[in-house]
C-alpha cells in the first residue's frame, strides 16, 4: 500500500491530500498533508509516519510556524484545523477542554457565553490553542494570570511512535505524576502533537481601565514604574512601548475588577505615573501586538526594563538599525521588532551585542520570527543551560528525531 | 555483591570527600531518618549525609552513580506521602543544613534560597520591603523550599495564587549523574528551550536534588479580610462556595469543616466556632483594599442566601488568627478524637462536593467507620481524615477501605489521587487508576532522560519502574529490575 493510502485509512474520519506550495513549513516542501478527525486519528497517522520514518510537523492556523529554525526535513504535515470543538466547559468549576486545532478566538466566544475567559491575550492574530501551546507564546494579561503554562491542568499529546499520553486532569489542584504539559509547553512540536488541552478559565472582568503615560526616555520612565511595580494598584497588565529607540516611551497600566475598585485603583495609578497619564476603557494603539516582522523575545527581569530600552538605544545607533520596543515591564519580557529595511548585518549584530549585555542579566534574547536570510546569519536561539538535559529528553521522547526536526534550541 | 555491600566503600570515599562530621552511620542515629510525615512507613537508611553545600550533594550523588547505589533527598522531612522514605540500601542526602538565603532582589521581584530554607522564612525575609512568598503549606514553619519544590507544595492560598509550580523561576540541580546544572531563567521571566524547571517541580525528588532555588516573590497585599460563616450542614456551605466562585469573586482561599471536624477542633483548640454548626466556611480576601472591601460584602451576601446562620468578619489580626485556629489545628485536633487516623488527599471538580460529601457520609455510616471532613473547599481538594483504633480487631483494615472507596470516588468524578501531598510510596499503587499505562510509561520517558540508572529516589511515584531504553509496552515475564531485587512492585 502507498504512504498516501495508509494515511487516508489513518485518516478515515479526516482527509488527506497531497502538499502544495502554500504547505511549505518555513521553506521546507512536505509530501504530504494530513487532517485528523481526532486524537485517535492523529495517532494512526503518527504511526504511519513512524513506520515509514517520515518526519512530521504538526499545523494549526499555521501563523506560528516560520517562529524558530526551518525545519531540517518535512515529509508530513500532520494539519489539525479538523479539530476545533470544545469539549467541555465546565461552567461552574472554570475549566474547559478543547481540541488543539480550535482557534484561540473561537474559544474565547464559547467561554464568554458564560461570562469566562482563558486569560491569555491574542498576541498573534488567527492563533490556534495547539500554536498557542507549542509556543507558550503570551502577551500582556501574563502579568496577573500567569503564563500559558501556568493556565493548562492537563493535556492529551500524541507521541512519535504513536502512543496517546495525558497528564493533568480536569481539576485546578493536582501533583499527581509528573506535570508533562510543562515540558511540552514551548517545545515547539518537537516533543509530541498535542491534539487536547484542559485550562483553568477566569472570570470576565466586568470593567477595566487602563491607565496611560508617555515619557521622553527610559531615564524619566525609571521611577515611576518602580512605584508602579511596588504599589498597590495590582495591574492586570504593565506595558511599554517605544517606537523609536530615541523617542517617547509609553506606560499603560491595564486595571480590571468591580467598578468601584477599577476606579479608585486607575486613579492610584494616574497618581503615580505622573501629569502625563490618561485613562480610558481602551486599549492604547498597539496594545497586546508584536513589533515586526522581524521580532526577538528579550527575557530579563521585571526590573530590568529601563536597563534594556537603555541598551538598545545605544546599539541601535552602534549597528544602524531602529529597533521598536513592546512588551510586559510588569513581567520583564520585552519584544524588540526590526522593520523590513533594517539589514542583515545589523540585526545579526544588533542581537549579538543584546546578548551579551543580557548575559550580565541573566536574560535571554531569542529571535522569534525574521525573514530566511537574516535567521541563517543568526543562531536564532541563543545560548541554552541545560542543553545537555534537553537533548536527552528528546532522545526518549523523539529518538529518531522526527518531529519537526532542528526547529529547537541546538537543532533539537 | 548486593548494594548494601556498597554501602561501605561509599561512606569510605564520602568520609575523604564530604568529612566524617557530616556522616550518619550510628544505627541509633540513623532510625531518626526512619522515616518522614507518613509515619506508619519506616525503613533505617544504610547511610545519611548531612549536606551543607551544592559541592557536598554533588560528592554524594556522584559517588552514589559509581557505585550503583540509589539515594533519597529529604529536607525537613514533614512531607505526607512517604516521598523520603529512605532505602534500606542507599544513601538519604539531608539538605537542612543548607539554609542560606543568598539573595533577595526586590527590584527583579525574586529571591535565591538553599534547598534547607523553611518556607515561612522566604516571606520573614521578604516582609521589611513589602514582599512575601505566595505557596503557604499548613507545614509552613518547618518545611524546606526543596522539599516544596519536590512535592509542587500548595496550601490554603493555592486557590488565587498558584502552587509551588508557579512561583519557582530557576533552579540550581544535581542530576542523578552528579552533574550540577542551572535550569530556568533565575531572576528573569524566561529562558529558551524545554521548561525543565516546570518539569522537576513536582517531581517527588525522582528527577535529581535542587540545590539552588529562584522563587518569585509577591507585593503582600494591601488588605487581608476574613470571614467566617456556619451553615447546617455540607450542602448549604457547598451552595455558598459555589455561589461565590459563580458570581466571579476569586478569594485568596474557601476551607471548609464539617460537624466531626468542628468538634475535634473545639475540643483541642478551644476555637469557638458557632454552636450548632454542621459545617463553617473560612473565606479570605486580599488585595487592594478597594477591591476587598465589595468583595468581602459580596460573599456574605452569598453565605445569608445560603443559610448561613452566623458570620463573622476578624476586625483585626487576632481575631483573624483566632478564626484560622480551628481549621490549622484541624488535623492535629482529629487525634483527640480518635486513636488513629488516615488523612486523604484526593480532588474533585468544586461543583461535584455536595455529591462526594454525602457519598462520603454514606461510606461512613456504611461501615462505621468515622470521616472528619476538613478541605479547601475553592479549589475541591478534600481531606477526608479517616478516623479509626488500631487495637480494634479488622477497624485498620475497614478504614484503609473505606480510603481507597473515597480514593475511588474522586477519580469517579474525574478528579485526583492527590492535591498537595504527593503520590510517593503511598499512592503509587493507585496511579494506574488515574493514568493509563501509556500515559505512566510516558512520563517514565522523562524520567529515563534525566536517571537511566534509576538510582534517585526509586520506587516512588511509579507503581512499575520502567527500564530505560526498553521497548514500552513490550514487558514479558518478571520484571528485570525486580528480579534484581532493585524495585519493589506494588
Amino acid at each position: 500500500m502507498s504512504v498516501l493510502a495508509e494515511l487516508e485509512r489513518a485518516c478515515a474520519g479526516g482527509h488527506v491530500r497531497p502538499a502544495e506550495a502554500a504547505d511549505a513549513v518555513d521553506g521546507a516542501l512536505p509530501s504530504h498533508v494530513a487532517t485528523p478527525a481526532g486524537t485517535g486519528e492523529v495517532a494512526a497517522v503518527v504511526r504511519v509516519a513512524a513506520e515509514h520514518q517520515l518526519s512530521l510537523v504538526a499545523r494549526g492556523s499555521g501563523t506560528k510556524l516560520d517562529w524558530g529554525n526551518p525545519p531540517r526535513a518535512v515529509d508530513l504535515v500532520v494539519d489539525l484545523s479538523g479539530m476545533r470543538r470544545v469539549v467541555e466547559h465546565a461552567t461552574g468549576d472554570l475549566v474547559a477542554r478543547v481540541e488543539a486545532g480550535t482557534p484561540l478566538a473561537a474559544f474565547q466566544e464559547v467561554l464568554s457565553g458564560a461570562g469566562q475567559r482563558l486569560p491569555v491575550d491574542e498576541l498573534v492574530p488567527g492563533t490556534t490553542i495547539g500554536g498557542l501551546v507549542a509556543t507558550g507564546c503570551c502577551g500582556p494579561c501574563r502579568m496577573l494570570h500567569g503564563a500559558v503554562r501556568d493556565l493548562i491542568t492537563g493535556l492529551t499529546f500524541v507521541r512519535a511512535d504513536g502512543v496517546v499520553a495525558h497528564s493533568g486532569s480536569k481539576v485546578v489542584k493536582n501533583v499527581a505524576g509528573y506535570d508533562l504539559a510543562k515540558l511540552l509547553t514551548g517545545s515547539y512540536g518537537t516533543l509530541g502533537i498535542v491534539t487536547e488541552v484542559i485550562f483553568r478559565l477566569r472570570p470576565v472582568a466586568p470593567h477595566r481601565r487602563y491607565v496611560v503615560a508617555t515619557f521622553d526616555d527610559e531615564g524619566a520612565l525609571t521611577a515611576p514604574l518602580g512605584a508602579m511595580l511596588g504599589s498597590q494598584v495590582a495591574p492586570s497588565a504593565l506595558e511599554v512601548d517605544r517606537a523609536l529607540p530615541g523617542g517617547p516611551v509609553t506606560l499603560a497600566a491595564l486595571v480590571e475588577g468591580r467598578e468601584a475598585g477599577v476606579t479608585a485603583r486607575a486613579e492610584a495609578a494616574a497618581g503615580l505615573l505622573g501629569r502625563s497619564a490618561a485613562a480610558s476603557d481602551l486599549p492604547p494603539a498597539r496594545w497586546g501586538t508584536l513589533p515586526g516582522p522581524t521580532t526577538v523575545k528579550v527575557s530579563a527581569g521585571v526590573g530590568a526594563t529601563p536597563a534594556v530600552l537603555a541598551s538598545l538605544r545605544g546599539l541601535a545607533a552602534e549597528h544602524g538599525c531602529s529597533p521598536a520596543v513592546r512588551g510586559s515591564a510588569g513581567v520583564g519580557v520585552l519584544f524588540v521588532g526590526l522593520g523590513p529595511e533594517a539589514e542583515v548585518r545589523a540585526v545579526a549584530g544588533l542581537v549579538g551585542a543584546l546578548r551579551d549585555r543580557l548575559e550580565g542579566l541573566g536574560g535571554s534574547a531569542v529571535v522569534l520570527r525574521a525573514p530566511s536570510e537574516v535567521k541563517a546569519a543568526l543562531d536564532v536561539w541563543g545560548p541554552v543551560k541545560g542543553l545537555d538535559l534537553m537533548r536527552r529528553v528528546k532522545a526518549q521522547f523523539d529518538p529518531e528525531q522526527r518531529l519537526s526536526p532542528g526547529r529547537f534550541v541546538g537543532g533539537i | 555483591m548486593s548494594r548494601r555491600d556498597l554501602i561501605g566503600p561509599v561512606a569510605e570515599r564520602l568520609r575523604r570527600v564530604v568529612g566524617e562530621e557530616a556522616l550518619v552511620t550510628d544505627l541509633s542515629e540513623l532510625r531518626t531518618y526512619e522515616c518522614d510525615g507518613l509515619s506508619h512507613l519506616r525503613v533505617v537508611p544504610a547511610l545519611v549525609v548531612l549536606a551543607r553545600s551544592s559541592r557536598d550533594v554533588q560528592a554524594v550523588v556522584a559517588t552514589c552513580a559509581a557505585f550503583g547505589v540509589p539515594f533519597v533527598a529529604r529536607g525537613s522531612g514533614t512531607g505526607l506521602s512517604g516521598g523520603a522514605l529512605p532505602r534500606a540500601d542507599g544513601v538519604l542526602v539531608v539538605t537542612s543544613r543548607m539554609r542560606d538565603i543568598l539573595d533577595v532582589d526586590v527590584a527583579n521581584q525574586r529571591a535565591l534560597l538553599e534547598p534547607g530554607v523553611t518556607n515561612l522564612a522566604v516571606s520573614r525575609a521578604g516582609a521589611p520591603h513589602g514582599y512575601y512568598y505566595a505557596p503557604d503549606p499548613s507545614s509552613q514553619q518547618i518545611c524546606s523550599i526543596g522539599g516544596n519544590v519536590a512535592e509542587n507544595s500548595g496550601g490554603a492560598h493555592c486557590l488565587k495564587y498558584g502552587f509551588t509550580t508557579n512561583h519557582v523561576t530557576g533552579l540550581e540541580v544535581v542530576t542523578p549523574d552528579g552533574e550540577v546544572v542551572e535550569l530556568g531563567a533565575g531572576a528573569a521571566a524566561d529562558a529558551p528551550g524545554y521548561d525543565l524547571v516546570g518539569a522537576f517541580v513536582g517531581s517527588e525528588g525522582t528527577l535529581g536534588i535542587a540545590t539552588k532555588v529562584t522563587v518569585r516573590l509577591l507585593r503582600a497585599p494591601e488588605s487581608i479580610q476574613t470571614l467566617l460563616a456556619a451553615f447546617a450542614d455540607t450542602d448549604a456551605a457547598g451552595g455558598a462556595v459555589s455561589a461565590i466562585i459563580a458570581a466571579g469573586v476569586v478569594p485568596a482561599a474557601i476551607e471548609m469543616m464539617d460537624a466531626l471536624a468542628i468538634s475535634a477542633a473545639e475540643a483541642a483548640v478551644r476555637c469557638e466556632y458557632p454552636a450548632g454548626a454542621g459545617a463553617v466556611l473560612i473565606v479570605e480576601l486580599d488585595g487592594p483594599a478597594a477591591d476587598v472591601a465589595p468583595a468581602l460584602e459580596e460573599v456574605e451576601r452569598h453565605c445569608r442566601a445560603h443559610g448561613a446562620f452566623e458570620v463573622r468578619m476578624a476586625a483585626d489580626d487576632e481575631e483573624r488568627a483566632r478564626i484560622w485556629k480551628g481549621r490549622k489545628s484541624a488535623f492535629a485536633a482529629v487525634g483527640r478524637i480518635s486513636p488513629d487516623y488516615i488523612v486523604q488527599d484526593g480532588v474533585v471538580p468544586r461543583t461535584a462536593l455536595p455529591d462526594v460529601l454525602r457519598e462520603i457520609a454514606r461510606l461512613s455510616e456504611e461501615s462505621g467507620i468515622g470521616v472528619a471532613n476538613v478541605f479547601h473547599a475553592g479549589d475541591g481538594n478534600l481531606h477526608p481524615l479517616v478516623l479509626f483504633d488500631s487495637a480494634v480487631a479488622g477497624e485498620e483494615e475497614r478504614a484503609e477501605q473505606v480510603s481507597a472507596k473515597i480514593l475511588d470516588l474522586c477519580l469517579a468524578y474525574g478528579g485526583s489521587i492527590t492535591g498537595e501531598h504527593g503520590v510517593g510510596v503511598d499512592k503509587a499503587k493507585s496511579m494506574p487508576k488515574m493514568f493509563s499505562e501509556d500515559d505512566l510509561d510516558t512520563m517514565q520517558l522523562l524520567r529515563c532522560a534525566f536517571d537511566p540508572a534509576g538510582i534517585c529516589n526509586p520506587g516512588k511515584v511509579f507503581p512499575t519502574p520502567r527500564l530505560c531504553g526498553e521497548v514500552p509496552g513490550r514487558r514479558h515475564g518478571v520484571h528485570p529490575l525486580h528480579e534484581a531485587g532493585v524495585a519493589e512492585l506494588f
